[in-house]
């Protein structure tokens, strides 16, 4: 791809915003469209077009598979802790509402770090998925 | 301290499944295979005794249930536990933790030394969703948890170390997905019809809209999916391939259980959901099971029989054993679901006992076909043992728990005025022994083939395992109150107030 100038060019510019359009989806989930899933998804999507276009060497060296590897599990376990988190608090399972004084409080954190949780994850697999397959014939 | 095994037991319908959940990112985090197999385990052994602890509660207190995130149902996810799943939790658990207690020396032989904690991961999150298919009380819940198992089971049978292995597990994974496909396209036509997930709220609202066609066409998707999911004739196609190219430890687990959950959730959807007056009364479904659970009896066992490979026959003689389930399921009375659950836990321990004990036979020949079985029965005599105990109960010989089985079966049969059903299932038992004979006609009447008369017996970690679960299938046909107390006090529970 090294004489592709133009495609350079342009997924360099675009690569930051297609992030930050993966955050305000992940963040303004809760009160729009969106969530974790769509989020990981759109945020893995920036790594995978730097790939296609800059190497598979280059984006492993910004994405160590071995991190990437760990975040899928770090997600769940970000997501099962909250869950968690609520039964110390005394409530059951996933309950948000303990998790803060006020409940209303406490139900935007919760959604707020189990959609985080998703999506760590989800970004994680997608990259991985990518790895997998871009890595084949090696 | 009182207070804080109060809240304990009030949270163990979610603990059942979160602890296992919890322990398969960290058995990925972990990174070396013993740190992976010692968290698996300790998840394996919580789950057990959380499942002892239902069952005892459910048994002894009536049925529990657990408002997930504190959200009331039927807007909420519901878990409900009654003596019917607590029984399929006690089992999955169990056979899971026996299973893992063989795995260390088996996986270190058959999987790859890089991969060996990813297969702890799988491992341990199919058995999350086991558990969760059982424990939930929420129809789509029951979908979700049939994906995490169901992908994880495609991932542990992919890591089977020959290149069929791959072929089986993605044949498994196209015919699992159309399985899980009609069974969300039924769920979702009852969510449309009634506009509720939650089963107790369906079972509320069904009956006034039961004449409607969207009913009963969902009714037929979801008996369909579950009967791929159950590997019910004629949808057990991919099962053979699955369970013969499986890493022994994935084989045994899976085998004792998959397939079990789904005849489970069979149950659930049929007699709590959809009602015995609909399935058996609106709709033919007592003669759709019927006819093909006998012909699924006859043409497993009958094909068992051919089989050069000893996991592909015991696959096959699977597919007769969930025949003989679906047999009783098809018979609708107290007395039939009470034989069927009694037989999904009986022959879960069969079948992890051989499953087990193919284990150990590859552990050192490094084959399961049956001409290499020739002479173990003087070189492995323990496993020999485990091998013929299971076969036995497997033929349904008496003191075993296979015995008790049929001798429930039969009753069932006889109850419901179907005595050409005795003698149909005595028939497919003679073809079981058929089977059964050519391995220990292989293992004990034929010598050992030249360069391998040094093969000794399987090391203690897998034999240990292997022989408790062969000891339970005496035990419980000794000793048989767990599994018919349960049973009978979860048919009647699913029956309550119905025919």
């Amino acid at each position: 791809m090294r004489h592709h100038r133009v495609l350079r060019i342009i997924s360099k510019l675009l690569i930051p915003f297609i992030m930050l359009f993966a955050l305000y989806v992940q963040f303004h989930g809760d009160f729009g469209p969106g969530g974790g899933f769509q989020a990981g998804v759109i945020f893995a999507s920036a790594f995978i077009l730097y790939g296609l276009i800059f190497g598979l060497e280059n984006v492993r060296k910004v994405a160590p598979p071995a991190v990437v590897t760990r975040l899928i599990a770090a997600g769940v376990l970000l997501y099962a802790g909250t869950g968690y988190a609520g039964l110390f608090g005394g409530g059951n399972f996933l309950d948000y509402s303990v998790l803060r004084a006020d409940p209303v409080a406490g139900q935007h954190l919760g959604i707020m770090v189990i959609e985080f949780g998703v999506g760590t994850t989800v970004a994680a697999t997608m990259i991985t998925i990518f790895f997998l397959f871009a890595g084949r014939d090696r | 301290m009182s207070g804080l095994i109060g809240d304990l037991l009030a949270h163990l319908p979610a603990l059942q499944v979160v602890v296992p959940l919890a322990a398969a990112p960290l058995c990925l985090l972990a990174g070396r295979a013993g740190l992976a197999w010692i968290i698996a385990f300790t998840a394996a052994v919580a789950a057990t005794a959380t499942a002892a602890a239902l069952a005892y509660l459910t048994f002894h207190n009536g049925t529990i249930s657990y408002h997930m995130g504190g959200w009331a149902p039927p807007w909420g996810i519901e878990y409900v536990v009654d003596t019917a799943n607590a029984l399929i939790l006690l089992l999955v658990s169990a056979i899971a933790t026996v299973v893992l207690a063989f795995c260390p020396a088996s996986v270190a032989r058959e999987i790859r030394p890089g991969s060996q904690h990813l297969f702890y991961c799988m491992f341990i999150l199919c058995l999350t969703g086991l558990l969760g298919i059982a424990v939930t009380g929420d129809a789509f819940n029951v979908f979700v948890f049939l994906e995490i198992s169901s992908l994880s089971s495609y991932a542990l049978i992919a890591m089977g170390g020959h290149r069929k292995a791959l072929t089986a597990a993605f044949q498994y994974l196209i015919m699992g997905t159309i399985g899980a496909t009609f069974f969300l396209i039924g769920v979702g036509l009852l969510y449309m019809m009634t506009g509720t997930l939650n089963m107790a709220d369906l079972q509320a609202r069904i009956p006034a809209i039961q004449d409607s066609r969207p009913v009963a066409a969902a009714m037929a998707f979801i008996t369909v999916g579950l009967a791929l999911k159950a590997a019910l004739f004629p949808l057990h196609l991919w099962l053979p391939n699955a369970y013969a190219s499986a890493p022994s430890a994935v084989s045994a687990f899976i085998a004792a259980t998959a397939t079990k959950v789904s005849l489970y959730v069979l149950l659930r959807f049929t007699f709590t959901i959809f009602g015995a007056n609909f399935a058996f009364l609106n709709l033919p479904l007592h003669w759709v099971l019927l006819v093909l659970a006998v012909i699924a009896m006859f043409a497993g066992s009958f094909s068992a029989i051919f089989q050069r490979d000893v996991k592909r026959m015991l696959a096959y003689s699977s597919i007769a054993q969930i025949g003989y389930i679906t047999l009783a399921i098809s018979l609708a009375s107290s007395a039939g679901i009470s034989a069927a659950l009694i037989h999904i836990f009986n022959h879960g321990l069969m079948k992890a006992a051989l499953f087990c004990a193919m284990g150990c036979i590859f552990y050192r020949i490094g084959s399961t076909r049956i001409e290499h079985f020739a002479g173990l029965g003087r070189q492995m005599p323990w496993t020999m043992t485990a091998i013929v105990a299971a076969g036995l109960s497997l033929l349904g010989v008496p003191l075993t728990a296979g015995f008790i089985s049929k001798w429930y079966l039969v009753q069932a049969a006889l109850q419901a005025d179907l005595w050409w059903l005795v003698i149909l299932i005595a028939a497919s038992s003679l073809l079981a022994l058929v089977y059964v004979w050519r391995l220990v006609e292989a293992m004990y009447f034929k010598a050992p083939p030249a360069g391998r008369e040094d093969v000794g017996e399987a090391p203690l970690s897998m034999l240990l395992p292997t022989l408790l679960l062969a000891g339970l299938n005496i035990y419980f046909g000794l000793d048989t109150r767990l599994p018919v107390a349960m049973a009978e006090s979860a048919a009647a529970l699913l029956l309550r107030g119905q025919m």
